[in-house]
């Protein structure tokens, strides 16, 4: 039998688990009922593929910001990536316990930093040192990239060392009983064998860059224009939202949600693909 | 380096020296001297915990990968003492193949486990490396029930199967010992026969060091064996090595014959 006062505390417990998620369930709602009729209104194809963002004229297409998201995306999993994997690597297979108790806090800590601090340190020495070493104002998809791929090492790190140190010890021992180096170890038996792990870290890296906003802001230039190199100034969908809320009306605030409806989907469909990965086998 | 191409040519010894191996502060064993007859099959058998899977790993330094581990003594592959400084270790285990007590297949096909050997030791030949997997499986009698499924799920073979096939992908690196740390312990009595039949085909060029907890199979397989114990401070000791015929028939020890009738009692 349950002591009353132990119904009681179900009770509460439940309470409280069902309003956090209405109130996820709220936010989605709310931004769907604010977005969907602007996406109507527009049409859908014009609003996701139309390269005129002019509120004041009432424009709104939003591809440059979809173009630019993807860029620096990519661009920050391309510098980022293979920088964790090593890192993941290095930490689950090489480094003796007294480093690995050093670097694996000093990472989670570059997972605290917020992200205006990132965003301010890249104004400060990685858009400058484009400017004058690469050209062009600095403010760039590059200058995003790098901060964005300094800012999903934690994530995509931590994530991979646990798929690599989850692995049974005995995939290890029967690679080096067959005469394998333990880089060879590594390469054809133990990374493939983490793999799925490994690609949700990354997936997962990656929904992470693509949802920041602050630190973007400050480094990326936000002009609304298809770019064209990776020295050009762009702006993302978050930063889009970022910029524009503060001041937005009507359609206009409309259009900001409609965005969010897009990047929603963008992330939930990162996140349902770093479940299927880790979920197969 | 190519003695493999003439099996049975040249005669491949192993032993060891009055070998003591140390976890940390714990004595695991004393003393031990042991020499190994070639293609034959050697059984190491005692009670658990006497050291009998710490003896074997020593072999194939499989022990370095545990910290804290201490040797001492010799340890002899085919004259040179593995525990040397300069010895190739990844050389050391080619020539000395180990299979574990569970199948441990790599989660890939059954092809792929059986190249990743000779592939990360420099063969490229596609041609070649299936040459090696079709003979490897045709030396545990996989071939037939395998040849047409080789990109299947290594781990999808029944237990049965997967050791046999982890025996097959020891064999593509074509080692000359190999060791079995109660590589039928996890085996329904049908598989443990079929392995037993195989380990016999193997002895006739390899030379094969078994532990067992299976008195019945030790007394079945092997040519020779070797009976470890625990002192009182633990500490694993051989009591009698000599061949399984006397051992099981005639033993000399008395600690070695009260196990013996015990386990079979
Ligand atoms: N990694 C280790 N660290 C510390 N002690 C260990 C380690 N591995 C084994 N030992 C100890 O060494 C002794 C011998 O172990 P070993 O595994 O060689 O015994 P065994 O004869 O193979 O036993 P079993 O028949 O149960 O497999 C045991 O007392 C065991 O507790
Ligand atoms: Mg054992």
């Amino acid at each position: 039998m349950k002591s009353p006062m132990e119904r009681f505390t179900e009770r509460i417990f439940l309470v409280v688990a069902l309003s956090s998620l209405s109130v996820l369930a709220l936010i989605t709602v709310f931004i769907f009922v604010e977005g969907v009729p602007i996406i109507a209104k527009v049409g859908f194809f014009r609003f996701v593929f139309g390269t005129v963002w002019a509120p004041s004229q009432n424009l709104y297409g939003i591809f440059p910001m979809i173009v630019g998201s993807v860029a620096v995306t990519l661009g920050a999993a391309v510098i980022g990536v293979p920088i964790a994997l090593c890192c993941s690597i290095f930490l689950a297979e090489f480094a003796p316990a007294a480093v690995r108790n050093v670097v694996r806090p000093a990472i989670q800590l570059l997972a605290g930093i917020p992200s205006v601090v990132y965003g301010f340190w890249g104004l400060l020495f990685v858009v400058p040192f484009i400017r004058v070493y690469l050209g062009g104002p600095g403010l760039s998809i590059l200058a995003g990239s790098i901060i964005l791929g300094i800012m999903m090492l934690p994530t995509v790190i931590s994530i991979s060392e646990v798929s690599l140190l989850s692995l049974p010890r005995q995939y290890k021992e029967g690679a080096f009983a067959l005469g394998l180096t333990h880089w060879q170890t590594i390469r054809t038996v133990l990374l493939p064998a983490a793999k799925s792990g490994i690609v949700a870290a990354i997936i997962l890296g990656i929904g992470r860059a693509i949802g920041e906003t602050m630190a973007v802001i400050m480094v990326l230039g936000n002009a609304v224009a298809i770019p064209e190199s990776i020295l050009d100034p762009a702006r993302t969908l978050t930063t889009n939202i970022g910029i524009e809320m503060g001041y937005a009306s009507g359609d206009h605030q409309q259009a900001l949600f409609a965005t969010g409806i897009v990047l929603l989907a963008i992330i939930m469909l990162l996140n349902a693909s770093a479940q299927l990965a880790t979920r197969r086998k | 380096m190519d003695e493999r191409t003439s099996p049975g040519q040249k005669d491949f010894t192993i032993g060891t020296e009055g070998v003591s191996l140390y976890y940390g502060a714990f004595r695991a064993l004393r003393d031990v001297t042991l020499e190994i007859q070639p293609r034959s099959i050697t059984a190491i058998i005692g009670p658990s915990g006497c050291g009998k899977s710490t003896l074997l790993r020593l072999f194939n330094r499989m022990n370095d990968l545990i910290p804290g581990v201490r040797v001492e003594g010799k340890v002899l592959v085919d004259g040179a003492s593995v525990y040397d400084r300069d010895t190739d270790v990844v050389a050391l285990r080619k020539r000395v193949g180990m299979v574990f007590q569970k199948p441990n297949l790599f989660p890939s096909s059954v092809r792929d486990n059986l190249v990743v050997g000779p592939r990360q030791h420099g063969l490229k030949n596609e041609a070649q490396l299936s040459e090696i997997v079709e003979r490897s499986l045709r030396q545990v009698a996989l071939w037939d029930e395998v040849k047409d499924q080789l990109k299947r799920p290594a781990q999808s073979l029944s237990v049965g199967q997967q050791q046999r096939l982890c025996i097959a992908r020891t064999l593509t690196v074509e080692p000359e010992v190999i060791l079995m740390d109660e590589s039928c312990s996890a085996l329904d009595p049908e598989s443990t026969l079929r392995i037993e039949e195989l380990m016999h085909d193997l002895a006739r060029t390899y030379t094969i060091l078994t532990v067992t907890h299976n008195m019945e199979q030790a007394a079945r397989v092997s040519d020779m064996s070797a009976f470890l114990m625990m002192d009182e401070d633990r500490a694993g000791t051989l009591v009698e090595y000599a061949p399984t015929g006397e051992i099981f028939s005639n033993p000399k020890d008395k600690r070695t014959e009260a196990y013996i009738t015990g386990r079979f009692g």
